[in-house]
């Protein structure tokens, strides 16, 4: 009870805060460009706005537009609940490691994709498309990099890469550990549509991906799909964090530890949101038929990586 | 004995059907009669199956008197060939109350007496598969099941090419055949052809005799199930035949093919060195990355499918090389673990690629097209097909909560575990197939998203499409069978895992337990995966959000109205994306895998160039596999017939003359063989 407790609890805190660290990295990117930007609470007031409006359905669409945004918040939240965020002690490691959460976040990106097609425009079809492209081409780096994770502590669990890397510090400094970051860095750009892959602030349709994909949508569906896309972001963040530098995690769910781990990842998330704004700043995006050579480079990056864990093994 | 009886059930309904297609007057009674008797003999097939599997028990049969010269039937059922009657059984059951609604339009037709006469003895002949025990019987019923199905392949006459199909595939099966032939004469060594003799004489051999029967049993069962390069007749001959048929095939036949490469591999030969396992593994890899390829450009809805076949028999044999890699170098937990895997994947793939080729059928059926691009909105026509195919595309994305994902998380784990329990030498090549599994797995969602989405959603972009109909009643009450098993299986996975285990260690490969509860669990590599839970969550957290929006938009307002699309007035599916634009971006990515052509033709107007009538495009891909392995083949063998020919001069005494100088080159022969 208490470990189903401390699961939905550190589940709600990573939904509760997606929003908000939406508008701290845009609140640091406007800090770099000169503008004033606004509020770090911004995208709440956003998303309560969404949410209250009316919805326009197109009339070519059918039950699947409907029934997308609901499939892609159940998936993503179910991928939420995997991540260890305050403690690594994760009770959730019964119920699946990092390729579940690799597929349930597919999952999402499935029925967004079909969401896109649904209504039958040129741009739904458009972003679907290159969507799933990017999605499936990040996969090989993902699975990789869990394998080298996998490779020194011994699991694919997320709770017990935390733990082990805690535990043996030695882990985190091997090169091994520092390739897969990088190459996680980048899987992690790819999947959640940020720059120099995707540009989640563009206007201009042709140069879309996710942002094309949900044209179609307004009102509460568009909200939970915006909030989905926040908690997909906030959670690879946090796994980000969490698994390369574990540092400051609870090692049991007693209260002092779980509150200096909150703490912990408040830091972290601070830490990488800069380095997410400062990276969006500071490059432009790349063109969709370069991306591939991007995920070429993050395959490369964590196949060395996982080569290295067998020479320092 | 109830194993007895059900055998005989099976054989006796099988017959009757068979017959009763062939003797009982053209019309409804006689379909209706001759494929009911099809499902119950698929039923009995099952339920035997299943009993032998749950009993733990071996059911023998002999029949001296029938093929008597070559050794008389000899019938063993173990786990492993049970296990396979369950594949069996299982698909053929939907498949043949399919095809009661399916095939309604040939009553009447004279050639409706052979398409349900040789179904019948289709399904027969993959039920006796498994059971074999001699080379004799074996041999036979793989036959008879190559030639059943070749005419299947063959039987409508509306397919332009069949006909080419048919060729493609008699000859790549009957090339196997001769390999399968040759591998067992070198297998016998000239002794007995029961199987357990087999068994026998396979420690006697020398290693290099091993090596070559391993290398034919390996061509001939792996161009049954599709192994590249031995694949080309599959996405021919798959599409050409009536969708129950190719249900079958796809799903029953083509396991038949790892049935045999088990059976070989891990029974009749002694363990072999590890190189056997790196080719299955090597080739695995490789055959899953070019099926799933192929399946996310090809846009004639069956060829993806029938891709999609090559893609996961690829997985299969991963985990399979897999299991005799880890044998070869003595890991037996490893191995055991790989087999599990491997018969996890390959019945999880019977399952879902029955219910899309039963669906395919369905879509062709409504709205007589084939090509994708003639398809589109049929969720509004065909609402309960969509529903049981968008289950198909999630399983065949390997996506939770549908069972594709199951068997595909165990190979990823099984790699990660291969990798981190072993030499070195041995585990550095490990992250190369994982990556290649990782790619397999993102391109199969991508597919899984083109099938469904280009098929079902948006606006319907032919006549063919718009006027659409659903399926009869008992064509979606056979779909709603594997349908309701894709979701069983994915989320408890674990229902079927002690079978496998036991089928395993049966096989000389104990392992421990891969389950807990409902959960899988590797600890080798210390993960879980409960799929009851994650649905759970997942289903929850939808419904949960469904309500909330439900409950908070009461008095919202909800309007349904054109398509916004950036402020276009107009919505034509001629804008719509199609299945080839769809796969246009990974068709740039992988161009030197695709060598996509592309033909461009401007049709001007004769006054002046710069007003265009019409620009035509063709663009299709380099089948370079083929090109470079089958056309020197094909002109070779057309050379020799050319040669050949030249011997028909008409001349009588020419003829004449040949006689005596074919009997004495005989002779010769004859006399320097001991």
């Amino acid at each position: 009870m208490r470990a189903i407790l401390f699961i939905a609890g550190q589940t709600l805190l990573l939904a509760v805060l997606a929003p908000a660290v939406i508008g701290y990295v845009r609140f640091v990117k406007a800090r770099l460009q000169g503008r004033r930007g606004a509020g770090v609470c911004q995208p709440y007031r956003e998303l309560r706005k969404t949410f209250g409006k009316g919805m326009v359905i197109a009339e070519s669409a059918s039950w699947i537009f409907r029934a997308a945004p609901f499939a892609v918040i159940g998936a993503t939240i179910a991928a939420a609940s995997l991540v260890p965020v305050v403690s690594a002690s994760q009770p959730a490691d019964r119920a699946g490691d990092l390729f579940v959460l690799a597929a349930l976040l597919m999952l999402g990106t499935f029925f967004l994709a079909l969401g896109g097609l649904d209504p039958g425009t040129a741009f739904g079809g458009m972003g679907s498309s290159r969507e799933m492209t990017v999605a499936a081409l990040t996969e090989p780096t993902l699975a990789i990099a869990v394998l080298t994770l996998a490779l020194t502590t011994g699991s694919t669990s997320l709770g017990v890469i935390a733990g082990s890397v805690l535990g043996t510090p030695a882990y985190a400094v091997g090169p091994g550990h520092a390739l897969a970051f990088a190459a996680f860095l980048i899987a992690m750009i790819a999947e959640t549509g940020r720059l120099p892959v995707d540009n989640p602030s563009t206007h201009l349709e042709l140069t879309m991906i996710h942002e094309a994909m949900i044209l179609e949508y307004s009102g509460p569906y568009l909200a939970l799909i915006e909030w989905a896309a926040g908690i997909r972001l906030t959670l690879l963040m946090t796994l980000a964090a969490n698994l390369f530098v574990p540092w400051g995690m609870a090692t049991s769910l007693a209260a002092p530890a779980v509150a200096a781990g909150l703490v912990a990842i408040l830091v972290k998330l601070g830490v990488l949101g800069l380095f997410l704004a400062v990276l969006e700043t500071r490059v432009a995006k790349l063109r969709l038929f370069r991306v591939p050579e991007l995920l070429a480079l993050s395959f490369t990056l964590a196949l060395l990586a996982a080569a290295s864990s067998f020479f320092t093994r | 004995m109830t194993f007895s009886l059900l055998f005989d059930t099976m054989i006796a309904a099988f017959a009757v059907g068979a017959v009763a297609a062939m003797v009982l007057p053209l019309g409804a009674l006689m379909r209706r009669l001759a494929l009911t008797a099809a499902a119950i003999g698929s039923a009995a097939a099952l339920a035997l199956g299943v009993n032998v599997l749950r009993a733990g028990a071996i059911w023998t049969g002999r029949w001296d008197n029938l093929l008597q010269p070559l050794g008389g039937v000899s019938l063993r059922l173990d786990s492993l060939g049970a296990f396979f009657l369950v594949i069996v059984g299982f698909t053929g059951v939907p498949a043949s109350l399919y095809a009661i609604g399916y095939l309604r339009h040939l009553d009447g037709h004279l050639r409706s007496r052979t398409t349900h006469a040789v179904f019948n003895m289709f399904l027969a002949s993959m039920c006796l598969v498994p059971c074999a025990d001699n080379v004799a019987t074996f041999l036979f019923a793989w036959e008879m099941m190559a030639l059943s199905s070749y005419l299947l392949v063959v039987s409508d006459p509306e397919q332009h090419d069949a006909s080419s199909a048919g060729i493609w595939y008699a000859a790549m099966t009957h090339a196997g055949f001769l390999a399968l032939l040759a591998a067992f004469v070198i297998l016998a060594q000239g002794g007995s052809w029961e199987f357990s003799a087999l068994h026998r004489a396979g420690a006697t051999l020398t290693p290099a005799a091993r090596g070559a029967v391993f290398l034919l049993m390996a061509a001939a069962f792996g161009s049954k199930a599709g192994l590249v390069p031995l694949h080309v007749w599959l996405p021919r001959a798959h599409p050409a035949a009536p969708s129950h048929a190719s249900a079958l095939m796809s799903a029953a036949m083509v396991n038949l093919g790892v049935y045999g490469l088990a059976r070989v591999v891990f029974d009749l030969l002694p363990p072999g060195p590890p190189w056997w396992g790196g080719l299955l593994l090597a080739v695995g890899v490789i055959t899953a990355l070019t099926g799933v390829l192929y399946s996310v450009a090809e846009t004639h809805l069956k060829r993806v499918l029938a891709y999609s076949t090559v893609e996961n028999l690829g997985l299969v044999f991963i985990g399979l090389g897999f299991a005799l890699l880890m044998r070869g170098y003595g890991y037996g937990p490893l191995a055991s673990m790989g087999l599990v895997a491997a018969l996890l994947h390959a019945l999880n793939h019977a399952v879902f690629k029955n219910l899309l080729f039963l669906a395919a059928g369905s879509v062709v059926h409504g709205t007589h097209g084939a090509s994708m691009e003639a398809f589109g909105g049929l969720i509004k026509r065909m609402p309960m097909t969509a529903v049981l195919s968008l289950v198909g595309a999630l399983a065949l994305a390997g996506l939770p909560p549908i069972n594709g994902f199951p068997s595909e998380w165990l190979t990823f784990q099984l790699l990660v575990a291969g990798a981190q329990h072993t030499a070195p030498a041995l585990a550095i090549v490990l992250p190369l197939a994982l990556a290649g599994v990782a790619l397999v797995a993102g391109l199969a969602a991508v597919s899984g998203v083109r099938l469904f989405g280009i098929t079902f959603l948006a606006l319907p972009r032919s006549p063919g499409a718009r006027d659409a109909h659903e399926s009869a009643g008992i064509m979606i009450a056979a779909m709603a069978i594997p349908a309701v098993t894709c979701v069983v299986l994915g989320v408890a996975p674990t229902l079927v895992i002690p079978q496998l285990s036991r089928i395993a260690s049966d096989l000389g490969q104990p392992a421990g337990p891969l389950s807990e509860g409902l959960a899988l669990s590797v600890p080798l590599v210390g993960s879980r995966l409960w799929p009851a839970v994650i649905t759970l969550l997942m289903v929850g957290t939808g419904l949960a959000a469904a309500v909330a929006v439900r409950l908070a938009g009461r008095a919202r307002s909800v309007r349904i109205d054109a398509a916004w699309n950036c402020g276009r007035i107009i919505q034509s599916p001629r804008s719509e994306y199609t299945a080839a634009a769809f796969a246009e971006p990974l068709k740039r990515v992988f161009t030197g895998f695709y060598r996509p052509r592309q033909e461009v033709t401007v049709d001007v107007h004769p006054a002046s160039r710069y007003f265009v009538r019409a620009i035509r495009l063709r663009a299709d891909l380099t089948p370079w596999m083929e090109q470079m392995l089958y056309e020197p083949l094909l002109r070779a063998t057309q050379a020799a017939s050319n040669r050949m020919r030249q011997i028909h001069s008409g001349s009588i005494h020419f003829y004449l003359a040949l006689l005596p100088a074919a009997l004495l080159a005989l002779l010769l022969i004859a006399r320097w063989i001991p």
